[in-house]
């Protein structure tokens, strides 16, 4: 029973095998829910339907439009929450001071749910793009500094120490030890942090928005288009993934020396 | 007999603070001592003796309660180029590989390229790491890793070498080697070292000069020269000379280190 042998790893093959499995027995599961005709067509749409449905979209609606809008959107918010978040939240975490003056505030900000704010920002900021990319900034920045001060406050004491018993000057030590020393973690909270700006531009396009996939689903929801929601939904997953994957080979790539 | 003080301790206390009402822990008693140039110092004590933190002071990464420390007439106020410091924590930059580990210093002086790159060269033979240039340190055992840090430390050229225990969590065999090289380097630069170990062996085998630490509170017991000739080869350490010191420093040390266990 070695299979079962708690903490025991598996073969890549089998890894790979099981991973694919589960969509397969997800799929399975839905189809014979929807054809076998134990839910009804009205509220749930049967996969068929909904590779009909996205296919539709795509060629017949002008859906790879709304795709590019949301990407963009996310994209756009999570880049100017990451340019100004990282750099604050280095500081924060190598400055004892710097962090006494923001955490308190941050740490409330973060809780601010990104989402309550749409109502406002289209009070300040219209239905345009910007209200969009501030609702991904709220959403996002306030996670990234925090997130990032606090690994960059845990850095090794040692290393900190050695880099000043070689001549380190504090400037030094920020650039040279405390910043590539966390530069793994740094990325993979963006990484992370990406992940949860995906969920707030829906919540952005559900509200006055005329493109983007979230506004596709609020309208298929008036048409009862149930195909065409989970489509949307599917393409927000397959999104995710590939940025996920694409974010681990940076990481794999640039910092190998923090693999075991 | 010794005509050029580099380093002078004086009156050098270290007082812990309370943390959450519990009483101050006295790490480090008020300790005098005084190093010539070119003297292999190893401070020999039980663990919690305050010989690490002696150390860290010296090496300006703790403050001392009272007293100073005085490195060529300057008194000490924090961690500097001039004293190399190798820890026992392996603490290479683990995103950097040998090379540049070892040009870390270097760097942080603003050293031109292409000299630093001849001094990396000459370090990294000394310590007998070439072909290992562009290994990062995980890829390494301790013992190179050890052996990167020295490396790394003299690079610097400083007026003096401080080491904590740096061998303290290699096997028996590598340590050997190591004590060795470190030696042999020495001998070789005549640079000043500052050795803290709780190995007896160890002390008397580099050592111009044991100083013997008490338990908590640390205090400076013993302070023995050791005048066995150099170049010492390892067999030195089955001569009698060497049995009878080692008889010597283990009384002192057994009655401490007995202190230290009831404490």
């Amino acid at each position: 029973m070695a299979f079962f042998r708690p903490l025991e790893p598996v073969s890549p093959q089998a890894r790979i095998l099981l991973g694919i499995s589960f969509f397969v027995l997800f799929f399975a599961l839905w189809a014979l829910a929807t054809l076998g005709g134990y839910v009804s067509k009205t509220f749930l749409a049967d996969p068929l339907t909904m590779v009909q449905d996205g296919w539709q979209l795509l060629t017949k609606f002008g859906f790879a439009h709304d795709i590019a809008m949301t990407v963009w959107r996310v994209l756009g918010g999570f880049i100017v929450a990451g340019l100004i978040g990282v750099p604050i939240g280095i500081l924060m975490g190598a400055y004892k001071p710097v962090e006494a003056f923001l955490e308190p505030f941050v740490s409330f900000a973060r809780y601010l749910p990104a989402s309550a704010f749409v109502p406002l920002l289209i009070l300040w900021a219209g239905i345009g793009e910007t209200q969009k990319l501030l609702v991904i900034f709220i959403g996002s920045f306030f996670q990234i500094i925090l997130i990032i001060s606090v690994s960059v406050a845990n850095t090794r004491r040692d290393l900190v120490e050695a880099a000043y018993t070689l001549g380190s000057s504090n400037t030094g030590v920020v650039l040279r030890v405390l910043i590539p020393a966390n530069a793994p973690d740094i990325a993979e909270t963006l990484r992370l942090v990406l992940g949860w700006s995906w969920t707030y531009v829906i919540v952005a396009e559900l509200i006055g928005s005329s493109s983007g996939i979230g506004h596709m689903i609020i309208e298929s929801q008036a048409l009862l288009a149930t195909g065409q929601i989970i489509f949307g939904i599917i393409v927000i997953g397959i999104i995710g993934l590939i940025s996920d994957l694409g974010f681990k080979l940076i990481n794999r790539h640039y910092f190998s020396w923090r693999l075991a | 007999m010794k005509p050029d003080v580099i380093l002078r301790i004086e009156g050098v206390s270290r007082i812990f603070p309370g943390v959450s009402g519990r009483q101050p822990v006295r790490a480090l008693e008020q300790t005098d001592l005084t190093i010539g140039r070119n003297e292999f110092i190893t401070i020999l004590g039980p663990s919690g003796c305050g010989k690490s933190t002696l150390l860290r002071i010296v090496a300006g990464l703790d403050m001392p309660s009272t007293g100073r420390v005085v490195l060529d007439k300057k008194a000490i106020t924090g961690p500097g180029p001039d004293r190399g410091m190798v820890f026992q924590s392996y603490t290479l930059f683990p995103w950097l590989n040998v090379a540049e580990n070892i040009a870390f210093g270097l760097r942080e002086r603003g050293i031109a390229k292409d000299q630093s790159n001849s001094i990396v060269s000459e370090y990294i033979n000394k310590v007998g790491l070439r072909g290992f240039e562009n290994h990062l340190p995980k890829q390494l055992s301790g013992g190179m890793q050890q052996r990167t840090a020295i490396a790394r430390a003299l690079a610097n050229n400083p007026e003096i070498l401080l080491l904590d225990e740096p061998f303290g969590a290699l096997d028996n065999q590598t340590r050997g080697l190591m004590q060795e090289l470190l030696l042999g380097i020495w001998e070789s630069e005549r640079k000043t070292v500052i050795f803290v170990t709780h190995d007896i062996e160890e002390a008397i085998f580099m050592a111009t000069r044991v100083i013997v630490m008490t338990a908590r509170p640390g205090k400076i017991k013993a302070d023995i020269q050791i005048d066995l000739p150099y170049p010492r080869h390892y067999t030195v350490k089955t001569a009698p000379e060497f049995s009878t010191l080692k008889a010597r420093l283990t009384e002192e040390i057994r009655a401490e280190a007995v202190l230290a266990a009831q404490a």
